[in-house]
């Protein structure tokens, strides 16, 4: 099972992640996954413990008054070093703190203050507004909550985690990216135009402020309006496994119970065949795992019975311990024990057949019985004898083996084994 | 003759099972329902009580822990259509002596009756399975290796039984006495009931399934 082996990955991330190793001293390391332009406010965020998000925010502000913020950002860069290929991935990364944040913003009104002081000012009316919208959409992207941040990934990979990332996403971003950065760029303009003059000139600086609202509007926008539209997808999903739970329940009550009842009346073969794969069908629908395992070998061999029923009306039990991927040796043993059951259906005449498999740590068994009127295997008709030899040969490919213990009047059992791959994940 | 009580909320099923069964046993009480079946059980004494799994009130469960409490020595065999882990393990770790599925032939389904009567255990082959995945992997989390991890030899008489053979045909092919398959049987009904392996709870509820 995968209950001890699941948690072994898992511990082996944590030391890596503790691992102190760090590259090139206390120089500050410009962030690979974390880049927009040249990754120096990943770098800058990762090393600060601060969300980058905020740092770029602080950036374009300090930018915008008075350009500061270009020559400190060039600044960053020129005293910053590329990550060296793999080895930034072992450098510890804080965590955002809303300090640490609250310490970056007062630093980013203090800089503002004293360039305000200096005269590198393009005026009360449009720096001021400017900043605070940007400190809010920073608090809006940033979010560096956790838990916040725990949802949004848990509510599926297909969610727009980053937004910067979503901006490249689809045909349009581009296009979007143009437009929305051409309204941001002339609402600054119109700031840019007023500045100096008279008071009057106060209107056209909100004019200049909406424009560049509306230009980011027209980045943001669709990511924001797409992960909307997915927290409502999946509050409708949750409603709607509510009610196929409740559903569930009560036809596990009722349909199983009729099924098994006829199963076990004395009713014609061809009627309980039938009952049996309604019951197999229905069972697998109300129990079916919200995400089917693809590719397990569990769902494999449990999937071998459904055909042999089906095809030859012989009822098939099946049993499996653990479970593994489905590579070519599990399906290899699959197709095994398909035919083998197949076979006894076919010519055994019992009137059950038996599927065991079990994943052990360095192999896999599978056995196929039935209490038919079995047969020498020394002395078998050569029709048979195609198939045992194709179920030999199939396990040897694989570098395992078949055994097939059989007498007269005393059933068959067909016996399976497959070495594992040293390190295969269980 | 042997003393049955019948549990099942499902009035068909019930009637089914006691026409096959009267023959055989003394049908001493039926229930519906938790209340009724402890109220029943306690009245009657039976020897055997045929438990469903899924009870309004509680489930089987609920029946085993009130009837445990002051007689001890009523033995129970669960029967179910859910073949789902949690139920089962639940109802054996609760006192349950065997599972059995509602599809099970009249036939069986006595010799079921009669070997939880003599104490023994009744595995059927989905039981042995699953009682394998749950010792199954590794020893992590272990806190009482005796009552923990199966043998060799518990492990190998679960193996025969999934793959379908009886107790009579394991011991025949592991060459022992049935007596001693079924003191391993027993010995490894007592680690499922008895074992805080963690694994066992958290393996069960993975696989929840309604």
């Amino acid at each position: 099972m995968a209950q001890g082996s699941a948690a072994r990955p898992w511990r082996r991330t944590t030391t890596a992640t503790q691992a102190p190793h760090r590259p090139a001293g206390s120089a500050i390391v410009r962030s690979r996954e974390n880049r927009v332009l040249l990754g120096v406010a990943g770098g800058l965020g990762e090393r600060l413990g601060v969300d980058p998000v905020l740092i770029r925010v602080a950036f374009a502000v300090l930018a915008i008054a008075g350009g500061s913020g270009v020559v400190f950002y060039l600044l960053a860069w020129a005293v910053s070093v590329e990550p060296d290929s793999d080895a930034a991935r072992d450098t510890p990364v804080r965590r955002p703190s809303a300090r640490q944040a609250l310490a970056l913003g007062l630093v980013v009104l203090g800089s503002l203050l004293l360039l305000r002081e200096i005269g590198l000012w393009f005026g009360d009316q449009i720096v001021w507004p400017i900043a605070l919208a940007a400190a809010g959409s920073a608090v809006i992207w940033a979010r560096s909550d956790d838990r916040d941040r725990a949802r949004w990934t848990i509510a599926g990979a297909r969610f727009p985690g980053n937004p910067i990332e979503a901006l490249f996403t689809g045909r349009v971003g581009l296009i979007r990216i143009a437009v929305g950065g051409l309204l941001v760029a002339s609402g600054l303009g119109l700031g840019f135009a007023n500045t100096g003059a008279d008071l009057a000139a106060a209107g056209n600086a909100l004019l200049g402020v909406a424009v560049t609202v509306v230009g980011l509007g027209l980045i943001f926008g669709p990511w924001a309006a797409r992960l909307v539209h997915q927290l409502a997808e999946e509050r409708r999903g949750r409603v709607r496994s509510e009610a196929r739970a409740e559903m569930a329940a009560h036809l596990h009550d009722s349909v199983l119970h009729t099924l098994a009842l006829i199963q076990r009346a004395d009713a014609s073969p061809e009627v309980v065949g039938l009952a049996r794969r309604q019951e197999r069908e229905l069972r697998a629908w109300l129990y079916r795992a919200p995400v089917p395992p693809e590719g397990r070998l569990r769902l494999a061999v449990e999937a071998i019975a459904t055909r042999v029923e089906q095809r030859h009306n012989v009822p098939v039990d099946v049993i499996v311990v653990g479970d593994a991927p489905l590579d070519a040796a599990a399906m290899a043993l699959v197709d095994a024990c398909q035919e083998a059951a197949l076979n006894a259906a076919r010519h055994s005449g019992a009137p059950l057949v038996s599927v065991y498999v079990e994943v052990e740590p360095d192999e896999l068994t599978g056995f196929v019985r039935d209490e038919g009127k079995g047969f020498d295997p020394d002395q078998v008709p050569t029709d048979r004898r195609g198939i045992a030899d194709s179920i030999r040969g199939r396990i040897r490919r694989h570098g395992g083996n078949a055994t097939i213990v059989s007498s007269p009047g005393d059933g068959t059992e067909v016996q399976l084994r497959l070495p594992r791959g040293m390190g295969v994940p269980r | 003759m042997i003393r049955v009580f019948l549990v099942d909320d499902h009035h068909l099923f019930l009637s089914g099972l006691r026409a096959e069964l009267g023959g055989e046993f003394e049908i001493v009480g039926e229930a519906g329902e938790v209340d009724a079946a402890v109220d029943g059980i306690r009245r009657t004494r039976p020897d055997v009580v045929l438990l469903d799994v899924h009870l309004p009130g509680g489930g089987g469960r609920a029946v085993l822990e009130a009837v445990r409490q002051t007689d001890q020595d009523i033995r129970f065999l669960a029967l179910s259509v859910s073949d789902a882990a949690e139920d089962v393990i639940g109802v054996i770790r609760a006192g349950a002596r065997g599972y059995v599925t509602k599809t099970i032939s009249p036939p069986d389904l006595a010799a079921a009756i009669r070997r939880v009567h003599s104490d023994d255990a009744v595995f059927s082959p989905r039981l042995a399975g699953f009682v394998l995945d749950a010792f199954h992997g590794d020893l992590t989390g272990v806190v009482d290796p005796e009552l923990d991890q199966l043998t060799t030899r518990e492990r190998e008489v679960l193996r025969h039984i999934a793959r379908g053979f009886t107790y009579k045909e394991v011991a025949r092919r592991l060459h022992l006495s049935v007596k001693t398959v079924e003191t391993h049987v027993s010995s490894v009904l007592r680690k499922l009931q008895l074992s805080s392996r963690h694994e066992l709870t958290r393996w069960a509820s993975d696989r929840r399934l309604v």
